[in-house]
């Protein structure tokens, strides 16, 4: 006779396990299926079809009533297992209970759901099965129907994207910087949330869900987010991840962590009780996929029909089922010693890929926009097969051993022909391709026939590159020298791609200009960052992981690990109060050296790196701000006492310092900027050494730029004369900000109007009216954003990030 | 092995690093990655530089004073004579967790 066999749950995992076990003996068990949902096994992967349209449920059952019938199964679909009695050796259903020999406990898992105000509401649902899906169809029928789906990961994906193609307006909120993070990287997480934006979804990262909030019908009807963003719905789909189902085996007193505890036989506490699926966890794993629950199966069936067999726990490989968008990863990104990453970018077509070697093994790939090779990638992986051999051509893939490098040239051929290459003259891609075409084949001949790098010439690699592309082998590249080994482009390449493809973020930047490095290095990540502000004030957050540490930290690190603290002190001005302030801050603190600097103002060198925001609150309470004694920015303007206190003085040389400092303060620059304002020729400010320097004069004021009195020593040029203040603060304002927007990073004003001219800075902040006032305008933008104490802002906000992370000495010592 | 609970991942910010004080000085904790940490000596050998405080960009940390690059699974200065020591260090559940026995933890008893 055969043995009593009861399976609890209908899933992905016991469906395949049956096949084994009727495969294997169809006569060893009569076996009693129990299913929570109305109805039997299905493929649950392909909900994601099924609600894309792509599929019909029909298409997707696995095993259909005659299925049942042939392999004499009794399903008990629709109904759930309330309790397993094991002294009776019985499970309790809703309608009645079955006896077991065997039992399998295959009750999947639960999605998680936050527990945020207002989760339980009508209208929030998770994506777990066919009703939830279908509620998503039903959303899609109703015209202007809205959705909120919370979870960037591969679950809230798919729900997006399938009710996307239904018509529904639907947004994504994630928590973390980039979407699915688990399995990417920001530039591969860039790629796919750039496609997703093409189909219409809207995707917040980085943003934090707070409340749902209930409509007058006391159904959800928006979400709320901690910075009081409301994102109106008609359906909420809660994705963020899954919990084991283990109520039922807990209660029957098997152990449980946080899966059911099972062997590598897949047998539970319990001899006659086994499990597999997502409810399980084996030597501390829990599974989420279904390519470890095939084996699972497999080992299941073996066990229960007496042939030996070990479930082994695999690297598993993961694709995103969402049309257009070709995603894969498999394998470890986790740490691990000795780990190397080789990185591939073909920017045109929106390709991102990523090995990471350990040894001579291959232990994890992610591919975005090619994935045709993922298989073979993750067989690699799997195998943990030698790559010695191959490592130089791994990426190419199988087909393209011994292949060719990225090209560098990709991103400017992918310009369409209406980009803008040449910003001052307006010139775009197209003009100069015909010019080309026209026999003007070398840089001089394209400039004389366009104008295109005539003027500031930081457009000049640029259309080296057009002609390059259009000419091949018969145009001779000039050797430019590139930022760094992370990328082929030069600074000036760098910032005018970031400008005419709008690149907004980092990960873009990489991505779009083939980096050919994960994340860049200490060299570009800076300068990276600080063109992205400079050009995109309101729209890029300043990156304080990509600066150096005095900027990061906002003071200046010393050779022995201290740090110096320098207030401001506006055109040079103090008072006996801040005076005292700074005296006694030095002595709370024990600072060892107090300096008077060459910028006019006072240094407190040496203080501990722990004590710098407290320092700072010190100095903010006396009303101090940061000095910026760190920053590429705007650092002093010196003054001298001018017509209030000499008898040569002309003009209020102190006071018109004071003004220049208070509107430059905070500004971020390519180098360092420096101002002095003297109040007659006798210049004792020594303004005429200053990137810009004003000397004032009976007439008004004499505005130079460009000097030098560093490395090297140069007199400055004289930019213009200024009747009023006003307009000398004006040509100063539009100076630095053609400085901050065309300047490569870390060329001081001299060394930038070396390279493009007086004469076409003049032309800009002098001649041309309109442009003076626009690049006011817009270093009003910025500074709207940067005008601020960041020593304040540090100490409100960053502080814990001044002390250490923990401090085992002290638990050691209790 | 003993794995110590130090701080939650978020403590650390992306491409940032903290100092964790230890018996045997300070270490450096590095996240490279949404979820990816490694630990080393917080001193460069150069002139003892605080690595915590450089720029961290792939698995690598340059130094704040004079540039030298350090690999963060080897300790090896890049290109230079000189490395720094490792300790194993892990993430679970956004928590951080390091060896307390490599960083010379003594038990409580
Ligand atoms: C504190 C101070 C010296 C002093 O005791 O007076 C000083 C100290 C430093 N200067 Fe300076 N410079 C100081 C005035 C100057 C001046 C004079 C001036 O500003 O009138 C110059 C010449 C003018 C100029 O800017 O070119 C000057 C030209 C430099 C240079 C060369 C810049 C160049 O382009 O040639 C550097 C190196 C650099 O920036 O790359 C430099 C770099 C440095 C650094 C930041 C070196 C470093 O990277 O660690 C020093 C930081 C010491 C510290 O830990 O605080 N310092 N430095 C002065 C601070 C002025 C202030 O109140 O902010
Ligand atoms: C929309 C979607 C897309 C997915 N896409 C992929 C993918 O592309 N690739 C991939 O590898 N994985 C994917 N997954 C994950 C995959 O579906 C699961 O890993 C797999 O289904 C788990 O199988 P299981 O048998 O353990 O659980 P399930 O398939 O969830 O089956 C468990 C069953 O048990 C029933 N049950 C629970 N408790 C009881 C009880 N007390 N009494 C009776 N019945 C009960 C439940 O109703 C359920 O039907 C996807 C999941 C979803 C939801
Ligand atoms: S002159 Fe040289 S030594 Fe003196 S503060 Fe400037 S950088 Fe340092
Ligand atoms: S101290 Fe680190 S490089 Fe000099």
């Amino acid at each position: 006779m055969s043995k009593k066999l009861v399976v609890v749950g209908a899933g992905m995992a016991s469906g395949r396990m049956l096949e084994h076990l009727f495969a294997a003996d169809p006569d060893a068990y009569d076996v009693t299926l129990f299913n929570a949902e109305p109805r039997g096994n299905y493929n649950r992967l392909m909900l994601s079809p099924v609600l894309s349209g792509e599929k019909t449920y029909e298409q997707i059952v696995t095993h259909d009533d005659d299925w049942y019938a042939a392999n004499k199964v009794t399903t008990r679909f629709g109904e759930k297992v309330t309790g397993i009695d094991r002294d009776r050796k019985v499970v309790i259903g809703d309608k009645g209970e079955v006896a077991y020999d065997k039992l399998v406990i295959a009750t999947g898992s639960n999605p998680f759901i936050i527990p945020l105000p207002g989760h339980d509401l009508p209208g929030v649902i998770a994506y777990r099965d066919l009703e939830d899906t279908e509620a998503m169809i039903a959303l899609g029928a109703r015209p202007g129907a809205r959705a909120v789906v919370i979870g960037g990961g591969l679950l809230g994906l798919e729900a997006a994207a399938g009710m996307a193609a239904r018509g529904v307006d639907v947004t994504v909120v994630h928590i973390m910087g980039h979407l699915m993070e688990r399995q990417l990287d920001e530039s591969a997480g860039f790629l796919l949330r750039r496609s997703l934006m093409e189909k219409g979804i809207t995707v917040l990262c980085g943003a934090n869900s707070e409340e749902i909030v209930a409509g007058p019908d006391g159904r959800a009807a928006a979400l709320r987010l901690d910075d009081g963003t409301e994102l109106p719905c008609d359906l909420l789909v809660m994705a963020v991840g899954i919990r084991p189902s283990v109520a039922l085996a807990k209660e029957a007193g098997l152990a449980v962590g946080r899966g059911v505890h099972v062997d590598d036989q897949m047998v539970t506490s319990d001899a006659d009780i086994l499990a597999l699926g997502e409810c399980v966890e084996h030597n501390g794993a829990l599974f989420g996929l279904v390519a470890p629950l095939y084996d699972q199966a497999k080992v299941l069936a073996h066990t229960l029909t007496g042939t030996a067999d070990a479930f082994v726990n695999k690297e598993v490989s993961t694709k995103l089922k969402v049309t257009g968008c070709d995603l894969f990863s498999a394998g470890d990104f986790a740490d691990a010693a000795n780990r190397e990453d080789i990185v591939f970018r073909d920017p045109s077509r929106g390709v991102y890929k990523r090995l990471v070697i350990e040894g001579d093994r291959l232990i994890g790939a992610v591919m975005y926009g090619d994935t045709a090779d993922g298989a073979w990638f993750y067989s690699l992986i799997k195998d943990r097969t030698d790559i010695a051999e191959m490592r130089e051509t791994l990426i190419f893939g199988p087909a393209y051993q011994g292949g060719a490098a990225a090209d560098p040239l990709s991103a400017v051929a992918a310009l369409p022909l209406d980009a803008e290459i040449c910003g001052c003259n307006g010139i775009c891609k197209g003009t100069i391709v015909d010019a080309i075409a026209g026999g003007a084949t070398d840089l001089g001949a394209v400039r004389a026939k366009t104008k295109a790098s005539a003027s500031c010439g930081t457009c000049t690699g640029l259309v080296e590159q057009v002609l390059q592309l259009q000419l091949g082998d018969s145009f001779k590249m000039p050797a430019a020298q590139p930022v760094c080994a992370c990328t082929d482009h030069t600074h000036e390449d760098v910032r005018r791609l970031i400008k005419v493809k709008e690149l907004k973020s980092q990960p873009a930047v990489w991505q779009e200009l083939g980096w050919k490095t994960p994340n860049g290095c200490h060299v570009c990540r800076p300068a990276v960052n600080f063109y992205l502000l400079a050009d995109w004030p309101l729209e890029y957050a300043d990156d304080p992981q990509s600066r150096f540490v005095n900027e990061r930290k906002h003071a200046n690190i010393q050779k022995d690990g201290t740090f110096s603290v320098m207030p401001r002190m506006w055109g040079g001005i103090t008072t006996p109060d801040e005076l005292r302030a700074i005296a006694d801050a030095a002595d709370k603190y024990n600072v060892p050296t107090v300096k008077v600097t060459g910028g006019q103002r006072i240094d407190l060198l040496g203080v501990r790196g722990e004590d710098l925001p407290a320092i700072w609150a010190d100095l903010n309470r006396a009303g101090m701000v940061s000095g910026h004694a760190y920053s590429k920015g705007l650092r002093t303007v010196k003054t001298c006492v001018g017509s209030d206190h000499c008898r040569f003085g002309t003009q209020d040389s102190t006071g018109l310092g004071i003004k220049l400092e208070k509107v430059l303060w905070g500004s971020w620059t390519p180098h360092k900027v420096k101002l002095g304002v003297s109040g007659c020729p006798r210049n004792c400010a020594e303004a005429t050494c200053k990137d810009v320097g004003i000397v004032c004069v009976d007439s008004g004021y004499q505005v130079g730029v460009a000097g030098a009195a560093g490395m090297d020593v140069k007199e400055t040029e004289r930019l213009a004369n200024a009747t009023t203040e006003e307009e000398a603060i004006e040509l100063t304002i539009a100076f630095i900000q053609l400085y901050r927007e065309n300047a490569k990073y870390l060329d001081r004003p001299y060394k930038w109007v070396a390279k493009v001219g007086l004469d076409w800075v003049k032309e800009r902040v002098v001649d041309d009216l309109d442009s003076r006032r626009a690049l006011v305008e817009r270093f009003e933008i910025s500074q709207s954003v940067y005008r601020k104490d960041p020593w304040a802002q540090h100490v409100a906000t960053e502080r814990k990030r001044y002390a250490p992370l923990a401090d085992l000495t002290l638990e050691a010592a209790e | 092995m003993s794995w110590i609970d130090i701080a939650d991942i978020e403590d650390i910010p992306l491409r940032g690093a903290r100092v964790l004080k230890t018996a045997m000085g300070c270490v450096a904790v590095f996240r490279t990655g949404e979820a990816e940490v490694f630990a080393t000596a917080d001193r460069c050998p150069h002139k003892g530089g605080p690595l915590s405080d450089g720029i961290v960009h792939g698995h690598k940390v340059t130094c704040p004073l004079h540039n030298w690059v350090f690999d963060l699974n080897t300790g090896q200065a890049q290109g230079e004579e000189g490395s720094i020591a490792t300790f194993p260090v892990r993430v679970e559940g956004g928590r951080i967790l390091i060896d307390g026995t490599a960083v010379g933890r003594r038990s409580a008893a």
